[in-house]
């Protein structure tokens, strides 16, 4: 049967298992939204491209099925950048299709050109531009194997629309086979019987696991390792979730904003097992001060990631879940408690806290914590905002957690909000956000509305770039250069979009405001007019060892 | 002294922009970089000569391997290969210097491959060692232009490139 580039697209998506596009039409598109006015897909309107990719991202992390977008050419093309860089940095497995000019016009600067598939080479882990419409099946085939196989990450398909609307005959374009591309996930024995005798000899292991635990699913393999050799486990900020928070050998988040008790675990091991992490330099903040006496085993699915920031005496190419069991299988273990019981004592000595007078922030997360009992799916913009929610919000769950870590990127967490009340439609959704970076993306307001998605919003409003005003107060002499707001009433502006609003000034008025939002079927905007001042503490100064830290 | 890697790549179109894409955004510095299809027409061939230490090359052999487009990559610095560079120089060359010009051309093994009232111009190919010293010999008779391609390379030896074990 002969079927339109279009089509085809349909075809292909469905034999992937997608239901469900985010997108925004436009003139190269055509074809393809004239495709989907007929298809059973669910297609998600954002107001922005750069929402669509979002969306689809908090999707993707959320179910850990592929997210899809759709975009038109040339700006809309352009707008997604953001939203795939986003996924490239913290390994998320998207699949962005973008029209593009005709065959014919590509390379004459044609209106709505961009070189899109150029322009998104460092940013995607591949990306086709697809001239023929015999090559679209076997394309899109491939960009969904490489998107959700090995490291995952967002792959791009760019297609012209003398493409999407040609005809052809639709057939299976059989198995893929990349000859460059084979990810390997099993360890070779010697180096899992290495990392075995390691941990066997090891007197203070320490686990330093990421979002590699979550992506390939391996928190019940994590758990038996820790238990089984009594090692407290740090996360990162990729990881929480992937380690259950209320574990007694949890030790929350470590690096910059870690807790104090991570980081001295972290600085005094020695032996570091690194588990589905990347050594961002957020985490190991000065790297020659990073377990300076540990030796360092190293499991990831990326051999590139091996050395690649510090030193690794034995590094594992592989599925972390594969290889986490491979270790477990020849594991002798013999945990020594003192080590454990030093910890537990850092945890007393040097816990997480905050003065609990005025409207604190941290205070508005537990808050949301216990109501929610840890259950809900929790997105974050990036600053404070984040850094709370990761420091006082107890994950327990797998991609509970969803946040852009890698590339923090602002006006995230709403439309992936909405993407992952999308994906999980019967669970409680919280965007926990700031007033600057709400308004990055506040036109998903329409979106949210429009599909009748009860997302709340908490925004810890201190009317200023928090973050940044914090770095500018300590390293900068409190020169708040262009970090102060001058905001709307984010009530009116809900009420203006059909969500509901609601402003809070007091601590009592904390808990009726997040009943009301919860009991809430519509969208919920919550104003929290937080202390303006208010630092995230502890905090390692940038370029400083991880056991020197403030506050 | 340069490494030299053998790269088999996909000849897709933008495989070497994604190639030199890596290089530049990573830091890595090329010091040549030379690419051509192969009997096999659907891969190409990149002998790619870099800078760095064990650490460096560590790393460029792995964000090369991390590439989709990417077939094969082999650091054959310590292998026993041939390796070569073609260069054509144009020198200037009236009559009374061109005995001496053609003596230098037959100690390089050389060749003269076009002539004119006041110039040649001289084809060598050699190891990067070679084509300096050429270039050197022949600079004090003018060098009006002169174009060198990368270097290229083979494993000695009956083993090829698509047969060599990655670790």
């Amino acid at each position: 049967m002969l079927l339109t580039g279009g089509q085809i697209l349909i075809e292909a998506l469905k034999e992937q298992g997608v239901d469900t596009i985010f997108g925004y039409p436009g003139g190269t598109v055509l074809p393809i939204y004239d495709a989907l006015y007929d298809s059973d897909i669910t297609h998600i309107l954002t107001r922005h491209e750069q929402a669509a990719a979002h969306a689809a991202d908090g999707y993707a992390r959320a179910t850990g099925r592929p997210g899809v977008c759709l975009a038109t050419s040339g700006p809309g093309a352009t707008n997604l950048v953001t939203g795939l860089a986003t996924a490239m940095m913290d390994s998320v497995p998207m699949v962005a299709f973008t029209g593009q000019v005709p065959t014919g016009l590509l390379g004459r600067d044609s209106f709505q050109e961009a070189d899109i598939t150029g322009i998104t080479m460092p940013i995607t882990k591949h990306n086709f531009l697809v001239r023929d419409i015999n090559d679209l099946a076997r394309t899109i085939k491939e960009a969904f194997h490489i998107a959700t196989t090995g490291r995952p990450g967002p792959v791009l398909v760019d297609i012209p629309r003398d493409v999407s609307g040609g005809k052809t005959e639709y057939r299976d374009p059989g198995p893929v086979f990349k000859r460059g591309y084979q990810p390997r996930m099993e360890a070779k024995p010697e180096l899992v019987l290495a990392a075995a005798k390691a941990i066997a000899a090891a007197r203070r292991p320490v686990i330093y696991a990421g979002g590699g635990i979550v992506n390939s699913g391996a928190s019940p393999e994590l758990q038996r390792l820790a238990g089984l050799i009594m090692a407290p486990v740090a996360t990162t900020l990729m990881g929480l979730g992937g380690f259950p928070g209320d574990h007694a050998l949890s030790v929350g988040m470590l690096g910059m904003h870690g807790s104090k008790y991570a980081n001295y675990a972290v600085y005094e091991s020695d032996l570091l097992i690194a588990v589905g992490v990347r050594f961002d330099d957020r985490v190991t903040g000065k790297v020659e001060s990073f377990a300076p006496d540990a030796k360092v085993i190293h499991i990831d699915i990326d051999p590139a990631e091996m050395g690649k920031n510090v030193r690794v005496d034995i590094p594992i190419a592989g599925d972390v879940k594969t290889v986490l069991g491979q270790i477990l299988d020849v594991l002798e273990a013999r945990p020594d408690p003192h080590w454990d019981e030093k910890v537990q004592a850092w945890k007393r000595e040097y816990p997480l806290d905050f003065r609990k007078e005025g409207m604190k922030p941290q205070a508005i997360i537990r808050e949301i914590c216990d109501m929610t009992e840890g259950k809900s799916r929790i997105t974050t913009e990036v600053g404070q905002n984040q850094m709370w929610t990761a420091q006082y919000y107890t994950f327990t769950q797998p991609r509970s957690f969803i946040t852009s870590g890698g590339l923090g990127t602002m006006g995230y967490g709403f439309p992936a909000a909405i993407g992952v009340q999308i994906g999980c439609p019967d669970e409680l959704v919280f965007d926990i956000a700031g007033d600057g970076s709400i308004q990055m993306n506040i036109q998903e307001l329409a979106t949210a509305v429009n599909y009748e998605l009860p997302v709340n919003v908490a925004i810890l409003n201190n009317s200023f770039l928090g973050m940044v005003r914090q770095w500018q107060e300590l390293f900068y002499e409190r020169r708040y250069s262009h970090t102060e707001l001058k905001n709307p009433e984010f009530v009116k502006v809900a009420e203006a979009y059909g969500a509901e609003g609601i402003k809070i000034t007091q601590n009592a008025e904390i808990r009726p405001a997040l009943e009301q939002a919860i009991a809430s079927s519509k969208p919920v905007f919550l104003d929290f007019v937080i202390d303006r001042e208010e630092n995230v503490m502890p905090m390692v100064p940038p370029g400083e060892a991880i056991n020197k830290m403030l506050g | 002294m340069g490494n030299t890697l053998t790269v088999l790549v996909e000849n897709n179109p933008g495989v070497l922009a994604r190639v030199a894409g890596m290089f530049s955004r990573r830091g890595y510095n090329i010091d040549s970089l030379s690419v051509s299809t192969t009997d096999d027409p659907r891969i190409s061939r990149m002998t790619i000569i870099v800078q760095g230490d064990e650490a460096v090359l560590q790393q460029v052999t792995r964000q090369l391997r991390k590439l989709v487009d990417v077939i094969k990559v082999q650091d054959i610095t310590r292998d026993p290969h041939v390796d070569r560079e073609l260069s054509l120089i144009k020198v200037t060359a009236d009559t009374t210097v061109r005995g001496e010009i053609m003596q230098i051309v037959e100690i390089f093994r050389a060749r003269i491959v076009d002539v004119s009232q006041d110039s040649l111009i001289i084809e060598v190919t050699g190891d990067e060692g070679k084509v300096n010293a050429i270039e050197e010999a022949l600079k004090p008779f003018g060098i009006r232009e002169m174009v060198r391609t990368g270097t290229i390379a083979l494993l000695r030896g009956s083993v090829t490139a698509a047969e060599y074990e990655e670790d």
